[in-house]
């Protein structure tokens, strides 16, 4: 049945040469670099398969059981952990918490990053200098970093006491033991060690941006304001999507400051975040289960905005 | 509109041996449309930073309608620029683009309105006022800039190369538009240029910028038939000049076995000689020339080729009439028509009377 060898063999290149124009397509090729492309990405795909997906998945599966992380079994319960958490009091305050914790420094961090690196975007002295002290927070350990600001915090005799009393004359609440002043406390701190992050990209941004833009409206007579909010900030807006979804993503998630800091204290829940909450429900109180219903009501929360937030920056800029 | 006048304006860049722009002396006329040609990198764009303010006057000083310009800032120069990336704001749509300056002006939005409308007009940009800079052609965004420019109503002009992003043919059209926008509007314009063709047919003088240094400032006829230098002979015309060095016996020089009879006492024993490729005769005497190279363009021809006998002589380039054709390898007899001749001093460069 099949045909001979010599007949369905592709010739031999020879004779005339081929036309000019699309070069003759050879069979083989475009298997041979799917297998190459799977090849390349298999690694980097069981990575987030085995680390990222399946761990995903399992924590939703475990957040419909009653597991008690020193028990071996866990028995499944359905919805009761979701219910339990949504007419759990205190949730509320957990979510108050998390929101205005998240708020503030993604706010904050990312407005006084962009400013800083306006300034230091400038031909001033030293800047090198100024420049590396703004980062390096950003790499020291989110622990070391709470430590310290314990001591800055501290009511007896830290720095920020020393200052209000020196300078301003006022006396300082007690920051670790007034709810509201406990979640200033841990979100400044957050925001010092997350400047250095925003203030590197945004410092980046400025760098890449277009020199003529900012000559045009000099030339013509923008004053400091339009400058900055019709033509600089415009172009930084890649960078401020991207850094809205990170700075986002991240401070969610902070877990180490506020476990040296307060351990989601005072007075209970006065600075637990959703993260934090998962952490005391699954390790302190034990009941993994109901940990794992907080983490996947998170993950549903953090979806949602992420989704929501590609696609309004997806429409502002293609219009 | 004003008048401009450059001062000995120099530019020194930091850690550059030399100026990057050199003690430039220049009257500029209410209305005048100048043009500042040069070879890449020889300050044209510094030149025209420094009047519009972008770029700080080292030496000398720029006066904009008599009044010194040092310290003044680029906003208040009332000088309108066009950049050679037309440097539109990308977020803002062709209207709001144009409408920019004079909303920063403080402006009203309606007469705003009414002013970009009418440069609208003019440019033929009416239809395209809602878009965007990246949904506009390259040819259309040079037109927006030129409505930046012109909605302003400015004292003065300044382009730098805004048509080296366009096509070839869309080049030849928009520079004939711009001078004829110019003429209309009457706004003494600075325009940058690398192309000789551009500063040929656009200016009114052509300034001729050679490493910084202004090298001749003319009406552009001034300029092909009487340039100071073999720079600027080489720079203006196309093809260019031949420019053969020749040496001088009993008041005549000697082109390659052509005798040039020199008008001027030439102490020098050798002079440079500028031959324009039209100022050749073709006959029986003169400088025998193989061909190497016949350019072909339809009502005329260039031929390139050398001394005969003589492969490492000059290159020499030959226009043509349409009647004669030769082929590769033939050898023509050329001569220089005497009064066309251009003749340099072989040291300085700079022309002998
Ligand atoms: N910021 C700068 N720092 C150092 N040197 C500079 C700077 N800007 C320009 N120069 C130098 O000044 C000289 C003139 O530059 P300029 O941009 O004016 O040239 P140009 O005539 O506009 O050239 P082109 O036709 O390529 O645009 C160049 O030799 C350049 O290297
Ligand atoms: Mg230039």
């Amino acid at each position: 049945m099949t045909a001979p060898p010599e007949i369905s063999a592709p010739a031999p290149r020879s004779g005339p040469p081929a036309p000019v124009g699309k070069p003759p397509r050879r069979s083989g090729r475009p298997y041979g670099e799917w297998l190459l492309a799977a090849g390349l990405l298999l690694p980097n795909l069981l990575l987030l398969v085995l680390f990222t997906y399946r761990p995903l998945v399992d924590n939703i599966r475990l957040s419909f059981t009653d597991w008690n992380i020193s028990a071996p079994v866990a028995r499944y319960i359905g919805v009761q952990n979701y219910v339990a958490w949504f007419h759990d009091g205190n949730s509320h305050q957990v979510l108050l918490n998390t929101l205005i914790f998240t708020v503030a420094t993604v706010g904050i961090s990312m407005a006084l990053g962009l400013a800083l690196a306006m300034l230091l975007d400038q031909r001033l002295r030293g800047r090198n200098l100024v420049r590396s002290a703004i980062f390096a927070p950003f790499v020291i350990s989110g622990a070391a970093v709470g430590l310290a600001f314990q001591f800055v915090f501290d009511p007896n005799f830290g720095m920020i006491r020393d200052l209000a009393d020196r300078f301003l004359g006022v006396s300082v609440p007690d920051f670790y033991q007034q709810p509201g002043w406990a979640l200033v406390m841990v979100t400044t701190t957050y925001i010092w060690k997350n400047l250095g992050y925003t203030f590197v990209i945004y410092l980046a941004a400025l760098q890449g941006r277009r020199a003529d833009l900012d000559e045009a409206a000099e030339i013509d007579g923008a004053s400091a304001w339009r400058r900055f909010s019709k033509v600089l900030l415009p172009q930084l807006r890649p960078t401020t999507f991207f850094l809205s979804i990170t700075v986002l993503l991240n401070s969610v998630q902070v877990f180490d400051i506020i476990n040296v800091m307060t351990r989601g204290g005072p007075q209970g829940y006065g600075t637990t975040t959703l993260v934090y909450q998962v952490y005391r429900e699954t390790f302190v109180n034990n009941k993994a289960g109901y940990g794992a219903t907080i983490a996947t009501i998170m993950f549903l929360i953090l979806l949602v905005i992420t989704v929501v937030q590609v696609r309004v920056m997806d429409r502002g800029m293609n219009s | 509109m004003a008048s401009v006048y450059f001062d000995g304006a120099t530019r020194r860049h930091k850690g550059n041996a030399r100026p990057s722009v050199d003690s430039v002396t220049l009257d500029i006329e209410d209305g005048e449309f100048l043009v500042l040609v040069g070879p890449s990198g020889c300050g044209k764009s510094t030149t025209l930073r420094m009047l519009a303010g972008l770029e700080p006057v080292d030496d000398g000083t720029i006066y904009i309608d008599g009044h010194d310009q040092r310290g003044v800032r680029p906003r208040d120069r009332d000088v309108a620029m066009v950049f050679q990336s037309y440097a539109l704001y990308p977020n803002m749509s062709a209207e709001e683009n144009m409408a920019f300056a004079l909303r920063n002006a403080g402006m009203g939005k309606a007469e705003a309105h009414q002013r970009v409308l009418e440069a609208a007009k003019i440019l033929e940009l009416e239809p395209l006022l809602g878009r965007k800079p990246g949904q506009l052609s390259g040819g259309q965004r040079q037109r927006v800039a030129m409505g930046r420019a012109i909605v302003r109503q400015p004292k003065v002009f300044c382009m730098d190369e805004p048509l080296s992003n366009l096509d070839a043919k869309l080049r030849v059209s928009t520079r004939a538009q711009i001078a004829a926008l110019q003429r209309r509007l009457g706004v003494t314009t600075v325009y940058v240029t690398h192309d000789q063709v551009e500063a040929m047919t656009m200016g009114h003088r052509v300034a001729v910028l050679n490493a910084g240094v202004l090298q001749q400032v003319d009406t552009p006829e001034a300029l092909y038939d009487r340039p100071v230098n073999t720079f600027v002979a080489g720079f203006i015309g196309s093809p260019a000049i031949n420019l053969v060095e020749a040496p001088v016996r009993d008041g005549q020089a000697d082109l390659l076995g052509a005798p040039v009879p020199l008008q001027q006492r030439a102490d020098a024993e050798r002079v440079i000689l500028g031959v324009r490729p039209e100022s050749w005769t073709v006959g029986a005497q003169g400088v025998p020339v193989r061909v190497e190279l016949v350019e072909s363009l339809g009502a005329e021809a260039f031929v390139y080729g050398r001394p005969e006998g003589d492969p490492d002589g000059p290159r020499l380039t030959v226009r043509l009439e349409k009647k004669l054709r030769p082929e590769v390898g033939d050898v023509l007899t050329i001569a220089p028509v005497p009064a066309e001749v251009h003749v340099f001093d072989a040291e300085s460069g700079q022309r002998l009377a």
